[in-house]
């Protein structure tokens, strides 16, 4: 039996203020490939919008969105 | 003890910002005006200058005119300003102290960063400018003329426009307009920067054979072979050149290290505090927004700083916000105009050019004196 | 996993400013820079989708990359010359 693993990625975007947490995203998804997944951590309240918005847009399925102390977690799964 | 406001600059919003402040504040601060030369222009005065349409006699008055008696007005050239130690320095030596500092310096014409410009281009952006291409125009007999914008970001948006569509105008009137070609040289890929007004504007241009040159920034002008060039490459043939000049900020907020590379300060865009230094505010053509800079920004941003600043001194939290508020009016000729109305949530509807917007224009030309400065246009 | 970071020289908000306009910000921003400075431009404006790519393509200089997000798009210009 084949097993196949996705890429888990992580993110740190702690500190960035709108529009970085999305911009640097969509940068680093260019690394992934179809399936991947991608941990992105934010501390920019506006990037919650954000990540639905541009999740939507781009069709890179939002996983997860939460929060904990202050710091958001936005999964995302590469189209 | 009161407390020390301090305002550099004596145009629109500097005058509206402390005479609104010390009609809230009276006893409680001490508002002071500094500015260079004590005389406060109508800027929107230059351009019916250049046409002929107007003199200098309504265009300038005397500061000392506009401010409320208790506002103090210090004639000086602010030369460098220390955040740390709260004190403006003068050119001429002095200085003075402040407890909250409101920069309202606006831009200064920089027209030597275009090789060329200076002697073969004309602008309409200075009093002298404008009273030099009126002679230009004078002995005008027909030729090519083009309009355009040699530097971003500029005062008043509209002007451009407005100079070409005018100007067309006047050329009918002499008998000059069969032998001239007029051609406006847009930065963008339209005439005007709103889209709802260029759809107004450009039908206007092309009944009237006013040719319209897209993405053509001004980079250099060659006098000998009478030639403008494009940053995108291209190049034009003039024998009447009308350029808006690059600006920057004033030298004192780049003295200072006050400045982003232009010279602006960055601004907060609803607080209009800078964005490092928390006494400090900018409004009007100073700061680093990119909203138009427009006599009307200034005039609706210093409500907003005064009562901020008014908050801070009785020690209340402010709460006053700039929303992004302009009104520009843009004039299409045949005694016609329209009116840009906007804000950071709602765009402008420009209505049809009317004669109606234009005389409203000119009764706001001839009431401004009475009214703006003193805050008697809410 | 390796990041190639842009290095955003500057950020330039224009949403909710109908004028000057974000491209018309971005242009100044450019003829200021030096060659090789990024610059991220933030839009609300529908008409920015094309207009941007327009006058970057004209002009010579890189789109490096246009983000969608919450009611406004982010568009990353590099000067390329």
């Amino acid at each position: 039996m084949t097993r196949v693993l996705e890429a888990v990625h992580q993110l740190d975007v702690k500190g960035l203020q709108c529009p970085m947490p999305i911009v640097k995203t969509a940068k680093a998804m260019k690394e992934l490939v179809s399936g991947d997944l991608i941990h992105v951590f934010a501390t920019d309240p506006g990037s919650v919008k954000d990540f639905a918005a541009w999740s939507k847009a781009t069709g890179n399925e939002l996983l997860e969105s939460s929060a904990i102390d202050g710091v958001f977690r936005f999964v995302l799964r590469k189209r | 003890m009161d407390a020390k406001i301090v305002i550099l600059g004596g145009g629109v919003g500097g005058t509206l910002a402390a005479n609104l402040l010390v009609d809230a504040l009276g006893d409680a601060a001490t508002v002071t005006v500094v500015d260079p030369t004590g005389m406060h222009a109508y800027q929107p005065g230059f351009l019916y200058v250049a046409l002929g349409q107007a003199n200098g006699r309504w265009l300038a008055r005397d500061e000392r005119t506009l401010l409320h008696k208790r506002v103090d007005l210090v004639i000086e050239t602010a030369e460098r300003v220390d955040p740390g130690t709260r004190t403006v320095r003068f050119a001429s030596g002095g200085s003075i102290a402040y407890d909250y500092l409101v920069l309202a310096t606006g831009a200064r014409l920089v027209p030597e960063q275009i090789p060329g410009f200076i002697g073969a281009g004309q602008e309409f952006y200075s009093l002298t400018g404008a009273l030099r291409l009126r002679e230009e125009l004078r002995r005008f007999r027909g030729g090519r003329v083009l309009v355009g914008v040699a530097g971003i970001p500029y005062k008043c948006p509209p002007a451009p426009v407005e100079f070409t569509l005018l100007l067309e105008e006047q050329l009918r009137h002499r008998g000059l307009r069969q032998r001239s070609e007029v051609t406006l040289l847009s930065p963008l890929n339209r005439a005007f920067t709103v889209e709802s007004a260029s759809k107004l504007v450009q039908p206007i241009m092309e009944k009237r054979g006013i040719k319209l040159s897209t993405f053509f920034n001004v980079e250099a002008v060659d006098p000998t072979k009478g030639t403008v060039t494009s940053i995108e490459g291209e190049e034009a043939e003039y024998d009447l050149l009308v350029l808006v000049p690059p600006h920057r900020g004033q030298s004192v907020i780049e003295a200072s290290g006050l400045g982003d590379e232009g010279g602006w300060v960055p601004t907060d865009r609803n607080t209009l505090q800078h964005r490092t230094y928390d006494r400090i505010f900018a409004m009007g053509d100073a700061t680093d927004l990119p909203i138009s800079k427009s006599g009307s920004t200034a005039h609706f941003e210093a409500p907003i700083v005064a009562s901020r600043i008014v908050s801070l001194v009785k020690g209340t939290a402010p709460k006053a916000s700039y929303e992004g508020r302009v009104m520009c009016f843009l004039e299409t000729g045949d005694r016609r105009a329209t009116t840009l109305r906007f804000d950071y949530t709602h765009p402008p509807v420009p209505p049809r050019p009317s004669m109606v917007w234009h005389a409203a224009k000119w009764m706001f030309n001839r009431m401004y004196w009475h009214t703006v400065p003193q805050g008697r246009v809410p | 996993m390796t990041l190639t970071e842009t290095e955003v020289t500057k950020t330039i908000d224009a949403r909710g400013m109908a004028c000057p306009g974000p491209l018309m910000t971005l242009i100044g921003a450019i003829r200021a820079g030096a060659v090789g400075d990024t610059f991220a431009v933030l839009s609300s404006d529908a008409g920015s989708k094309t207009d941007i790519p327009a006058w970057v393509a004209k002009a010579r200089h890189e789109l490096v990359q246009t983000v969608p997000a919450d009611g406004y798009s982010t568009f990353i210009v590099r000067k390329a010359r």
